[in-house]
């Protein structure tokens, strides 16, 4: 008895250490999507680049794509670019652009400067739809699958790894 | 290292576009509101709430609420659309669920752990005494030893 009640202090720190340990590794930013697994939020928006043009959710039907959340004032969007660039030259599932609380003039402006990786970009200027997606951050990126539902929000930029590990098992699964 | 500099770049990412912020003309709007975004988390800056930061996405939050507030709606519906939007996460009320309950019942199953453990260790100590005092031959050893001690 006198032995056992040295050792439960011991095993109360031993557990106590594991459970902070594990919590170190986890990054407090990236907050669980109430999203995945459900109907990707439709909208209605004006392209970037054909403001005359509108581009709705629905009109992904059909479709593996990913939708990307992107800013000419966000730094990490930057970092990001190259990869999608690349990306997009295998042709895999079209990315569509969400260009968040930007100005028209500057989103261009950056496409025509880092390239556009984009089947096409839509205009989100007073954040609605993104706050519809709930965005808190830019970039983020979701992928959706043929009946419109979302499967995977990547939260920060798009690493290289991020890709292999994550995004192109997961296309490859939903048939894209 | 890497991860650390992806982490800093995101961080500088975290929406600051612009936009304005106009209270509405009615003061019982702007309580409501007031009431509401201090029970929300901004997720830019985790440990604010939407009445205290200054993020963009605070503000495009509170101009949306307010909105919602002057149409009438009420303040669960509201809720109800920020959790749609961003989850559990945004209410620092966390609420009544299965996978809150270790959240909610954790305190208090610790202080019944503690309660117990300090009641048997009364228990015991008291049990301890009690024996100790009800054995006259042990006394009187534990006397002649101290008698002996202070004749020396």
């Amino acid at each position: 008895m006198r032995r056992l009640a040295f050792v439960i202090p011991l095993v109360v720190f031993i557990a106590l250490a594991i459970f902070l340990a594990v919590g170190l590794t986890r990054d407090p930013r990236e907050v669980p999507s109430p999203f995945i697994g459900k109907p990707a939020p439709s909208f209605k928006l004006e392209r970037l680049q054909e403001p005359t043009m509108a581009f709705g959710p629905a009109e992904m039907k059909g479709k593996v794509w990913m939708l990307n959340v992107w800013a000419s004032w966000c730094v990490a969007c930057r970092e990001e670019h190259p990869v999608l660039v690349e990306f997009s030259k295998r042709n895999a599932v079209p990315i569509v652009g969400l260009n968040w609380k930007d100005t028209r003039e500057s989103g261009l402006k950056w496409l025509d400067r880092f390239g556009n990786p984009y089947a096409l970009s839509v205009f989100d200027g007073d954040g609605r739809v993104g706050i519809d997606y709930g965005v808190y951050g830019a970039p983020e990126t979701f992928v959706i699958d043929r009946d419109g539902v979302i499967r995977y929000k990547q939260i920060g930029a798009i690493t290289p790894e991020a890709l292999d590990e994550k995004i192109l098992p997961l296309l490859k699964s939903l048939g894209a | 290292m890497k991860r650390l500099a992806w982490t800093l770049l995101f961080a500088a990412g975290l929406a600051f576009g612009q936009a304005s912020e106009i209270a509405h003309p009615d003061p019982a709007v702007e309580a409501r509101l007031k009431a509401l975004a201090e029970e929300l988390r901004c997720l830019v800056c985790q440990n604010q709430t939407i009445a205290d930061s200054n993020a963009s996405l605070a503000l495009d939050l509170r101009n949306e609420i307010r909105e919602q507030v002057a149409q009438g709606k009420s303040d669960d519906e509201i809720r109800a659309y920020m959790v749609a939007r961003y989850g559990d996460f945004v209410l620092y009320r966390p609420p009544w669920k299965s996978t809150t309950l270790l959240l909610w019942l954790g305190p208090f199953a610790l202080l019944a752990v503690g309660a117990g453990v300090f009641a048997a260790t009364v228990r015991r100590r008291k049990r301890e005494s009690a024996g100790a005092s009800e054995s006259p031959a042990a006394e009187r050893r534990t006397r002649a030893e101290v008698e002996a001690l202070l004749e020396d």
